[in-house]
């Protein structure tokens, strides 16, 4: 159902294994079908009667690293809600692993999902907001460690190590013990970002995580990004108004408009010869607002 | 003033009526306050009517109708109930349905962002409510819920009308037999003020038990607003 | 046991005209509750210390005890230092006292949520300080306080069934002593109860799409 004859063969997840001790959370993944992980067929997503997204089809591969940019409102954070099942859908379905998230099959038809398929899908999934929502009754340790405790069913001990080891790889490891509001807008993210690895997700989505930040601050987060990029080999998705790290970051890049895909293509060719006027007009207002691409 | 003091004891004794009733009928309170606010905030439409109308009926009659009701019409349809427990499931009720409103209000003040945080963790329902949300919706609570139980307290004399013998009662005794009406009321009603002020001493205690982190809350609003 | 619907209809006109005098002692302490709560207000803001210390604790004093009891204190105790007034009077008096020390926060909050410069702008124009509040503060104040003013006056048509217990001929009372006469309680207590929610639900619905209008255009 899922097309896995078509083995395209991709490199999985930047530069190799020898990265393994520096990353712990590094998915070694045997020989699996790398083809398509993530699958979105004729999405339809409506708001009342605000269409969002229409007809919207898209595969993603396992490991890779892809952009998605456009103006506001073009859709592009709903494609990260609804693959994280905070929005749902009116019409297509999305497929992981070759598993419907939205549906369930059972004798042989497909029917809504109950909630045990749903949790069993979203444990694959994992997020960081524009906003952070870290949880601000708990210290950033916290933050990290009780999800792994009440969600994976860690002991203490073990999430709090991996809690401090994840602190220690964002660079906060001695803000353990602060609430979230002793720390920056970057600090927050950072925590969040540690927050969402500790759950081992196999796919992120990563929701124009530096917006809310004040522009000295975008570089810390984005780095931590670069960094996780550089030694895991998890699929990601960025929302991102970013386009220099868009462009240095992702395999593939995707421009979106009005709820459609736009445009789509390698980063490189994307920025440098986009072939679509409303790409083109899009990036030229870009630029004119001091971005460099 | 001199002759009220052969009657202390007797105050004395609707005093402790007056506290046990408060007291039963707060955790009567909280429980149906906590139950049906969340069912008003997030349960299953039948049930969310069920409970609106409930909140409705108490919220828009008289305590003392109510009591009335359930003192002289409950019994008529087999109901008999021990006047003590008929006073505090009728205040514990009452307040109930007010306090539902302030823990939906309370809920609806999480920021949004927490509740898609718990469904970005994959935390289960109970999870989420128990570790994120009512951690967070407690502390927005209980400036108003310490209104309420001040409010339960004052409510209570009304028992006095059905036959109980609380403080405002024996009050209404002491009144009779000494015929100083002036300094029978003065008393309790400084009794009243000072059960009333210490409750609101209790809340403040618990408010600051459960400000961890509070000062988030202000950035996280000013976050879901732009 | 059933209810007697004939019966209720028999007693209902007897209660309807009870419900004349709790509608009237409710419009008897709202007024002076509303005007009360504005000194209230007005004197917690004041420049005299003694008079923000005095107005400060009385409001506190009435809001930390039972209205009961209040009405029962001045009901026994205005006659004994010689003010004899009638009961109905008696309890305006106790609602209207009861109610002010709530409505004063409702004015100090809506006053408070004046920005500060609208006090500003009335200063440079050299506006006397009561024109100030005339003509600049409570015109903007008091139409966002009015959904919470009128939640305390539908609180206080309920408590209106307290003025039984010192003789109002008010709807309770009414129930009351039909109930003592016949017997029967059942028919004009639950007449009375539906009374009162045929009221106080619309009054409250009203409340509520005002307070949605005022949100609205605020926003």
């Amino acid at each position: 159902m899922t097309g896995k004859t078509n083995l395209s063969i991709k490199a999985v997840g930047g530069t190799g294994s020898s990265q393994v001790a520096e990353f712990p959370y590094r998915e070694t993944r045997l020989a699996q079908s790398a083809d398509k992980q993530v699958e979105f067929r004729s999405i339809e997503k409506r708001y009342g009667h605000h269409q969002v997204l229409s007809d919207l089809s898209l595969s993603i591969k396992r490991g890779e690293k892809l952009s998605l940019i456009g103006p506001s409102g073009s859709g592009k954070t709903t494609v990260l809600r609804i693959l994280m099942t905070l929005e749902t859908i009116q019409g297509g379905s999305i497929w992981i692993d070759g598993k419907p998230l939205w549906h369930e099959e059972r004798n042989g038809q497909l029917v809504k999902a109950s909630q045990q398929h749903l949790r069993r899908q979203r444990a694959k999934i994992g997020m960081v907001f524009q906003h952070f929502n870290l949880f601000p009754h708990m210290t950033a340790l916290e933050n990290i460690s009780q999800p792994q405790r009440i969600v994976l069913g860690r002991p203490r001990v073990e999430a709090d190590v991996q809690a401090l080891e994840l602190l220690d790889m964002v660079g906060l490891r001695e803000r353990a013990h602060h609430y979230p509001a002793q720390l920056s807008g970057g600090q927050k993210q950072r925590v969040a970002i540690a927050r969402a690895l500790a759950m081992k997700p196999e796919i992120m989505l990563f929701d124009e995580i530096t917006s809310a930040l004040d522009p000295e601050l975008v570089e810390e987060v984005l780095n931590v990004l670069r960094e996780i990029g550089r030694t895991s080999d998890m699929t990601m998705l960025l929302v991102t108004h970013e386009m220099t790290f868009a462009k240095e970051f992702s395999d593939r890049v995707l421009f979106m408009d009005g709820g459609r895909i736009v445009e789509e293509g390698e980063p490189d060719q994307l920025f440098s010869a986009p072939t679509q006027d409303r790409t083109r007009s899009f990036l030229r207002k870009i630029i004119a607002a001091g971005q460099r691409i | 003033m001199s002759q009220l003091y052969s009657f202390l004891p007797m105050l004395l004794q609707g005093l402790v009526t007056t506290i046990q009733i408060t007291v039963v009928a707060a955790v009567i309170a909280t429980v149906v306050a906590t139950v049906c606010g969340v069912i008003r905030y997030s349960g299953w439409w039948p049930l969310r009517a069920i409970v609106g109308i409930y909140i409705e009926i108490f919220r828009g009659t008289s305590c003392y109708v109510q009591l009335f009701w359930a003192f002289f019409v409950l019994p008529l349809l087999g109901v008999t109930l021990s006047p003590f427990a008929a006073a505090v499931v009728v205040i514990g009720l009452n307040v109930g349905s007010y306090g539902s409103e302030v823990v939906r209000g309370a809920l609806k003040a999480v920021p949004r962002g927490q509740w898609e945080a718990c469904v970005a963790l994959n935390y289960s329902t109970w999870h989420k409510y128990r570790y994120v949300i009512v951690p967070q919706a407690m502390r927005l609570a209980i400036a108003p819920m310490a209104n309420l139980m001040v409010d339960l307290l004052k409510i209570t004399p009304l028992v006095s009308l059905v036959t109980i013998s609380d403080l405002t009662y024996e009050a209404m005794v002491v009144r009779q037999q000494t015929g100083n009406s002036f300094a029978t009321f003065l008393t309790i009603l400084v009794v009243y003020f000072v059960l009333s002020s210490a409750i609101i001493a209790v809340f403040r205690r618990l408010e600051i038990h459960f400000s961890r982190g509070a000062e988030t809350f202000a950035t996280n609003k000013e976050a879901a607003a732009t | 046991m059933t209810f007697d619907f004939d019966f209720a209809l028999q007693v209902l006109p007897d209660l309807v005209r009870g419900f004349a005098i709790t509608i009237q002692a409710t419009v008897g302490g709202s007024v002076l509750a509303l005007a009360l709560g504005l000194a209230f207000a007005l004197a917690n803001r004041s420049e005299n210390r003694l008079l923000r210390v005095c107005s400060g604790s009385a409001s506190e004093f009435l809001r930390r005890t039972p209205l009961l009891v209040q009405l029962f204190f001045i009901f026994y105790v205005l006659p004994d230092v010689g003010i004899v007034i009638p009961p109905i009077w008696a309890g305006i008096l106790a609602l209207g006292l009861h109610s002010s020390a709530y409505m004063s926060e409702v004015y100090r909050a809506g006053i408070e949520a004046v920005p500060k410069g609208q006090w500003e702008a009335a200063l440079a124009l050299n506006y006397h300080p009561v024109q100030t509040w005339r003509r600049v503060i409570l015109p903007q104040a008091i139409p966002p306080m009015v959904p919470a003013l009128g939640n305390y006056v539908v609180l206080m048509f309920k408590e209106t069934a307290l003025l039984a217990v010192i003789t109002v001929p008010e709807a309770m009372n009414t129930a009351r002593d039909i109930g003592n006469s016949t017997y029967q309680y059942t028919e004009p207590v639950t007449v009375v109860g539906i009374l009162y929610l045929l009221i106080s639900i619309p009054v409250v619905l009203a409340l509520r799409f005002i307070e949605r209008r005022v949100h609205q255009e605020a926003a």
